[in-house]
């Protein structure tokens, strides 16, 4: 059954995007992340121009981190100081992605940007994940106990002026570290239409030091507000999102992430980091395929 | 102040091709007293795009009338096209740079149709000549898409390829020299097909008799192709109504993702 999407201009066939938003739900549910790493280039492959593909993920993501922030807001699991700070870069960062997309379509060279972004954050990421999870595994069949590793930020966090306490955090740092963080999360966001979870997660733990307990929550909570604003800020700058295109992807999304949580409770969590890294190194690997292999259309319309 | 010459040069060179066409049609096209007259009609004025919009098939029929009652003698021959509203594009193409392809080289068309059909009853270059046929602007080599921007012939006719080749494999310019289907000379009907993610606007489709080289009739019609219902209502609020158009999505989001989560948590 097809059905016109009313912004993207072109007709879909409805059981494809249920089923591409179900699978990214499965996987966000499962694994902790908002799947839009994911999305964005699962539309693209589909024929879908990739502003509107950006655009109506990112609105995608909101819903799907919804139900895990509230479920972490419930037990205790945000830093609301730390989360504002990042929200705060984020919307710094989501401005000034609005103003680099404007400027690299006027270039042309906007899909170029989005490709090596894409393979750059997904094959660095994925590989350390691939990495990790295999030792963990190993360790694991070994029966040895894993290292654990003393918390402490990166050492250029200290140098940074002015310091703040975030209590739940654990942390007495300078607020910029999160700020500037938070920038680089909305501009991704702005850019790949991704929620940045699988890149804030490590961040906040190795760079920023935080106790574990509260990462993932806080992760969601400034995911949640992050592509909030970058909906927003796509409406009334690119007017690229489809509303259609994201309720069909909404559905499938909210079950999918649902199944996915209940999933997981059952998994052995390091063979889920291996399947993720997989997933995430594959669709690397075609990014990358697409920017090396002739292109199928060696010209593109660009409408002024 | 540039731009606004710009612009204004721009506009003219709008007004100045379909003024000289329009000259040039009466000067060629004599109201002959012994020529047939064309009376053409389509099977839908408006095309509706709504929720299904896959595409539409478009019909477009009509008679041949000619003078003081004869039948037709002698051959004539049908071309129909359609053309879409034109839009400005650049068009881009490329190359690969340090391995790795990248957009390298544009060309800016000012005027490039977003939709183009031309149907015949037989090969346009069997009927005209290569300047008649560039007049009337029929077939996909006559497009009229005011390049700027190039630096050699060369160069155009590459990017005019590439845009005609991309379009036609879009199923949004189309050359078809059977769909045109004449019964004793005297009745014709084309069948066209529209696809779903063809331009909303107004869309001209005009018919032309040739015979012996010559255009010897032209007719027109308008079809709007125009959104309706909510998808009409979607795209409209999403182009004029951006911050409320976003507030309403993002509430849909949370929304839908709070009441999944309250009813799966009640399970």
């Amino acid at each position: 059954m097809e059905l016109y999407l009313p912004v993207a201009n072109m007709s879909v066939h409805i059981l494809w995007i249920l089923a591409l938003g179900t699978m990214v739900g499965l996987l966000s549910g499962m694994f902790g992340v908002g799947g839009g790493f994911l999305t964005t280039p699962l539309l693209i492959f589909s024929g879908i121009p990739p502003t509107v593909a950006a655009a109506s993920a990112a609105t995608q993501v909101t819903g799907a981190s919804v139900s895990g922030m509230m479920a972490y807001l419930r037990r205790g699991g945000v830093d609301l100081h730390m989360g504002a700070v990042l929200v705060a870069g984020g919307l710094i960062g989501s401005i000034l992605g609005a103003f680099a997309f404007r400027w690299l379509e006027s270039i042309g060279q906007i899909d170029t940007v989005i490709a090596l972004l894409y393979l750059l954050l997904l094959g660095s990421i994925g590989g350390l994940m691939f990495k990790e999870s295999l030792t963990t595994l190993n360790i694991l069949r070994s029966g040895a106990q894993p290292a654990t590793r003393k918390r402490r930020h990166h050492p250029l966090v200290t140098m940074l002026p002015l310091r703040w306490r975030f209590y739940r955090s654990g942390l007495y740092i300078s607020p910029i570290a999160p700020l500037i963080l938070g920038a680089v999360s909305g501009m991704m966001t702005m850019l790949l239409g991704v929620g940045g979870g699988f890149i804030m997660v490590p961040a906040m733990l190795y760079i920023l030091g935080m106790g574990a307990e509260v990462v993932v929550g806080t992760s969601l909570f400034q995911i949640f507000l992050t592509t909030i604003a970058t909906t927003l800020i796509h409406s009334v700058t690119t007017h690229a999102v489809d509303i259609v295109l994201a309720l069909l992807l909404l559905i499938g999304g909210v079950i999918g992430a649902q199944i996915g949580a209940r999933l997981a409770m059952r998994a052995n969590p390091a063979g889920l980091r291996l399947i993720l890294a997989i997933i995430v190194l594959l669709v690397a690997l075609r990014m990358g395929a697409g920017l090396t292999w002739q292109p199928d259309e060696i010209f593109t319309v660009q409408a002024l | 102040m540039t731009k606004f010459v710009d612009s204004r040069r721009q506009a003219m060179q709008h007004w100045l091709g379909p003024l000289c066409l329009a000259l040039l049609m009466l000067a060629g096209v004599r109201a002959d007293a012994r020529n047939p007259i064309l009376v053409p009609d389509v099977s839908s004025r408006t095309i509706d795009i709504k929720y299904s919009f896959t595409g539409e098939t478009l019909l477009l029929f009509g008679a041949i009338i000619y003078p003081d009652g004869r039948l037709a003698d002698d051959r004539a021959d049908i071309i129909v096209v359609i053309q879409g509203p034109t839009e400005p594009i650049i068009l881009r193409e490329k190359s690969r740079i340090g391995g790795i392809w990248v957009n390298a080289d544009n060309i800016r068309f000012a005027s490039a149709p977003g939709y183009y059909a031309v149907a015949s009853s037989r090969p346009v270059a069997d009927m005209l000549n290569e300047r008649t046929a560039a007049v009337y602007e029929i077939g996909l080599d006559n497009l009229s898409l005011s390049p700027a921007g190039f630096t050699s012939d060369d160069q155009l006719g590459r990017f005019e390829r590439g845009l005609v080749d991309l379009k036609r494999r879009l199923g949004l310019y189309v050359a078809d020299a059977n769909a045109v289907e004449i019964t004793q000379g005297s009745l014709y009907r084309a069948r066209l097909n529209i696809p779903a993610r063809v331009p909303v606007g107004r869309y001209t489709a005009e018919t032309f008799l040739v015979r012996n080289g010559e255009v010897i009739a032209v007719a027109s019609r308008q079809i709007d192709i125009r959104k309706t219902g909510t998808d009409r209502f979607i795209a409209n609020a999403a182009q004029n109504h951006g911050l409320l158009y976003g507030l309403f999505a993002v509430l849909l989001s949370v929304g839908m993702g709070w009441t999944a989560a309250t009813l799966f948590a009640r399970r």
